[in-house]
């Protein structure tokens, strides 16, 4: 996981201002192929309006960046189509079923009709959700949802999966699960880049950067932060940088 | 014994095919601090909208004060205050207009109970010209609190109020909820975040439209019928697949960089397991006996 040096993602002076406030307030890092990236921050912290202008649905007001090889003001179709997206509030279609919305999305990311045939069987195979493909999603566990929803945002094999508090309201145990699909990816060598706000989470990512007002307070691998902050846990040294901070 | 607040009788609702919730029951007593722990899909909203009589239930029966859900509504929506899943508040009105419009409906003034939100509040009020619709997470949570206590409930509803908020605000919203209840306010809060389950007096973890089980939160880690483990190694993925062939092992659930591991009572041999990890070439071996937490709790009670 995240061993190669190839840097997948390439930010320098990232700016988004509105008006006179810094939303992102000069962020630079650089995320390599294949790692477990976490994005963590306070709400207001500016991550959202950060992954935005990475997957080409926003621009930035300055700053230079590249995201699997292409340009975020000029090549946004290709940042697109390069990417996968999973978000709690976006994901599946409830009033199709399990192989409607597979065959969907594959559609919209551009596979052929061989492809995505053979893609489609594939995954509803490895999840085991073969027997109910033409159930509504509506009518799935949560658990199975939450697993569709992430391999249906892999099916066309992009570089970078951006994953929005993938796990936000999900039982303990699919949790898991679903890190067990992460990891999986990486090791496939897909980029994840991850938010979250359960701080166990933060200690699967290979790094984490914590956003503090529009800035990054922190970049390095877990262990790295809990032994510069003393802390047992990520959740310790979340709290220690974002505390002050979160005042309003 | 603790005078009642919120009865609740096998209650049972279903949305088309799907049972959202199976004939439960249960008590909370007046001036507890109640937590309804379970992830989406639970049937923690559901509960919530029949108990604040927006949702007709289709057997069973609830009161709230004694006052019944179905043929009091109106009474107890006079003493509930409902806090809901999502952001219910005017984002076109500013903060001080939507407290305003709320103190107006329940027919008082923001200044006759002040008193009660101002702990609250006072941390908002300097924005209190702003958009409620610019407001941070963190901030609209203060808001929407503020607004369901403006009439002085002598019951409080919070449906998740701390999905989706960070860390730090989290712990803050849970303070406010601990000085409320010292207020003597009935409070009812429903969580997927399995550990703000300690902070409340007593707790009833839910999945699936039923109640695995309710106590307080140190009953139900007291109950977990296995010892518990925390195993690391430096390298929790193989860890994790390791772990599956080792004898006995009940469950390996991992948290973080260490796993979880459960076996039948008195059955584990220390040794054993640091010489199967060792012998698989992980880098380092710590084991320690651990007490377990609501989590470890509820993913057992899932299992079953």
């Amino acid at each position: 996981m995240g061993t190669g040096e190839e840097n997948i993602i390439v930010v320098k002076d990232l700016v988004k201002k509105y008006g006179s406030f810094y939303a992102n307030d000069h962020l630079s890092f650089e995320v390599k192929k294949g790692e477990i990236f976490g994005f963590l921050g306070a709400n207001g912290a500016g991550k959202t309006t950060a992954i935005r202008i990475l997957c080409g649905l926003s621009y930035p007001t300055s700053g230079t960046m590249n995201v699997a090889g292409f340009d975020v003001y000029s090549q946004r179709d290709e940042i697109k189509r390069n990417i996968g997206y999973m978000s709690q509030r976006f994901s599946l279609y409830d009033d199709l079923t399990v192989f409607e919305n597979i065959r969907f999305y594959a559609g919209i990311y551009g596979l052929s009709k061989k492809e995505i045939n053979a893609r489609s069987a594939r995954l509803m195979e490895e999840l085991s959700l073969t027997e109910v493909k033409d159930k509504l999603i509506s009518a799935i566990p949560q658990g199975w949802k939450q697993k569709l929803a992430f391999s249906v945002a892999i099916i066309h094999d992009p570089k970078i999966v951006f994953l929005d508090e993938p796990t936000g309201g999900v039982d303990p145990i699919t949790r898991r699960q679903f890190w067990d699909l992460i990891y999986k990816a990486a090791r496939d060598g897909i980029t994840v880049f991850v938010t979250t706000h359960y701080m166990d989470e933060a200690e699967y990512c290979d790094r984490v950067t914590i956003m503090v007002e529009g800035r990054i307070a922190a970049l390095d691998t877990p262990d790295a932060l809990k032994g510069q902050y003393s802390a047992a846990n990520m959740n310790e040294v979340f709290l220690h940088l974002a505390r002050k901070k979160v005042g309003n | 014994m603790d005078p009642i607040s919120i009865s609740v009788k096998s209650i049972t609702r279903k949305y088309g095919a799907n049972v959202a919730l199976d004939a439960i029951s249960f008590d909370v007593k007046k001036g507890e601090l109640f937590g309804f722990i379970g992830p989406d899909g639970a049937g923690k909203t559901t509960l919530f909208r029949i108990l604040t009589t927006l949702l007709l239930p289709d057997a069973g029966e609830a009161t709230v004060e004694g006052l019944d859900v179905v043929q009091d509504y109106k009474q107890v929506r006079k003493i509930a205050g409902y806090m809901p899943g999502k952001f219910s508040l005017y984002m076109d009105l500013t903060v001080e207009e939507n407290l305003k419009f709320y103190a107006t409906i329940f027919g008082t003034t923001i200044e006759e109970n002040y008193d009660l939100i101002k702990a609250i509040y006072s941390q908002i009020e300097p924005f209190r010209k702003r958009k409620a619709g610019q407001l941070s997470g963190g901030m609209k949570q203060k808001l929407a609190l503020s607004c369901a206590l403006i009439h002085k409930p002598v019951v409080l509803f919070l449906d998740e109020p701390t999905t989706g908020v960070d860390a730090v605000s989290r712990v803050e919203f849970w303070e406010m909820l601990k000085r409320l209840k010292e207020g003597g306010i009935t409070i009812l809060v429903s969580t997927p975040y399995m550990d703000e389950a300690s902070l409340c007096d007593r707790v009833a973890l839910i999945q699936y439209g039923k109640i695995l089980q309710l106590s307080t939160p140190q009953e139900v880690v007291e109950k977990f019928p296995f010892d518990l483990y925390t195993v690391s190694s430096g390298d929790i993925y193989n860890l994790l697949n390791d772990m599956k062939n080792f004898p006995g092992m009940k469950s390996c659930y991992a948290f973080g960089q260490s796993a979880h591991v459960a076996f039948q009572k008195g059955t584990l041999n220390e040794n054993s397991l640091r010489e199967f990890l060792l012998k698989k070439e992980h880098p380092k071996v710590e084991i320690e006996n651990i007490q377990a937490n609501i989590e470890d709790c509820f993913m057992e009670l899932m299992d079953k």
